[in-house]
């Protein structure tokens, strides 16, 4: 039943959320450190050991398929509600500042990338 | 008319799924038919978005009544909720191989927004401490400015800006990815999570990996996930003690 999958998904969820709010209390930081990222590393992790077990047909499956297809419009939805005309308003710091620094990083993906290749193990 | 509009706002995320799906057809057919696919639809419906988002107001579109529910979907729930789905199916073995280069990303992406952003700011006459701190931080996501410039106590106008900053990133970020991504070797899994530690906006991320290739979305926005707790950690922290040692 796709129930099943969705429950999986929602229990990762809210499990990951817990953790990255238990961690900002810890931190003394008002809000979620890493919530999403550990409810996707609980969804790896337990998703591979339930195919593993068989404990969810394709079926059940298929409920949390249709949530990471969804995902595209939900993205969508979101550009469509951001504060667009104050981004543009913020005048030229913003625009100078948010511009340059976006820039320098992306040029530094590469950079990182070739170190990575080097010491890739598997290589 | 008065009753069409009240049935509408009754059931406002029903309508909001009727509208991004219109926004989808839309933009399938420019990415087909006058762009000749070399910009895919989903890049294209994201920037439509935004587009639209302009002629509403704070909350986008989803000021004008009838998009209300726009404001659901594309909510914060929704957003990490289907991104946490995105991760059925991810390798953790691809992971494991990004290794400690993932971390680091993380650390070098918020270092580089906050100083090279403080820098900038500070050249552009935003020279006391607490100013320059806020634009940087701005400069790694809209969610850290105000919080670092909450928590330096920097002025709201300062704050606004570092929004202004982070929205631009966001914004940046969405567009340019599918459009360099051949270029910077973007298109496998380690690379794509090197990617979401450096930008960090997560949306943005999310946003540009599914207009470049959606396999590559849940490595992305792995890290991503974990740069803005980091840098609202870091920047009005240890950031901003080094900070103090140049200003």
């Amino acid at each position: 039943m796709k129930i099943y999958g969705v429950a999986v998904l929602s229990a990762c969820f809210i499990a990951g959320q817990l953790i990255g709010e238990a961690l900002g209390i810890f931190f003394h930081f008002d809000g979620n450190i890493g919530g999403v990222g550990f409810g996707m590393l609980l969804l790896i992790v337990l998703g591979d050991w339930i195919k593993k077990k068989k404990w969810l047909d394709t079926e059940s499956e298929s409920g949390i398929h249709f949530w990471s297809g969804m995902y595209i419009p939900v993205v969508i939805a979101m550009s469509s509600t951001q504060n667009v005309k104050a981004a543009l308003s913020g005048g030229w710091v913003a625009l100078v500042v948010g511009v340059f620094a976006t820039l320098l990083c992306f040029s530094l993906i590469p950079l990182l990338s070739r170190l990575q290749q080097r010491t890739d193990p598997s290589l | 008319m008065d009753f069409v509009l009240k049935l509408f706002a009754k059931n406002e995320l029903i309508v909001a799924f009727l509208v991004v799906g219109l926004i989808m057809l839309v933009s399938v057919f420019i990415s087909q038919k006058l762009l000749r696919n070399k910009i895919p639809g989903a890049a294209v419906a994201i920037t439509l978005g935004l587009v639209l988002a302009y002629f509403g107001g704070k909350k986008g579109i989803a000021d004008i009544p009838l998009f209300a529910g726009l404001a659901f979907f594309g909510g914060s729930m929704m957003r990490d909720f289907s991104i946490v789905s995105t991760a059925m199916g991810a390798s953790l073995s691809e992971i494991k191989k990004t290794g400690w280069v993932g971390v680091i990303s993380l650390f070098i992406g918020i270092a580089v927004a906050f100083f090279v952003g403080g820098s900038i700011g500070y050249f552009m006459g935003y020279t006391d401490i607490k100013s320059v701190a806020t634009i940087g931080a701005g400069a790694c996501t809209f969610i850290v400015g105000p919080v670092t410039g909450a928590a330096l106590g920097a002025s709201s106008d300062i704050i606004a800006i570092s929004i202004a900053i982070g929205v631009i990133k966001t914004v940046i970020v969405t567009i340019l990815t599918p459009l360099i991504a051949k270029r910077i070797g973007l298109n496998n899994p380690q690379t794509a999570m090197i990617y979401g530690g450096l930008m960090g906006t997560t949306s943005g991320v999310a946003a540009g990996l599914a207009a470049t290739d959606p396999k590559l979305v849940p490595y992305g926005a792995l890290t991503a996930t974990f740069y803005t707790g980091l840098a609202c950690l870091l920047c009005p922290s240890v950031y901003y003690f080094i900070l103090s040692f140049f200003i």
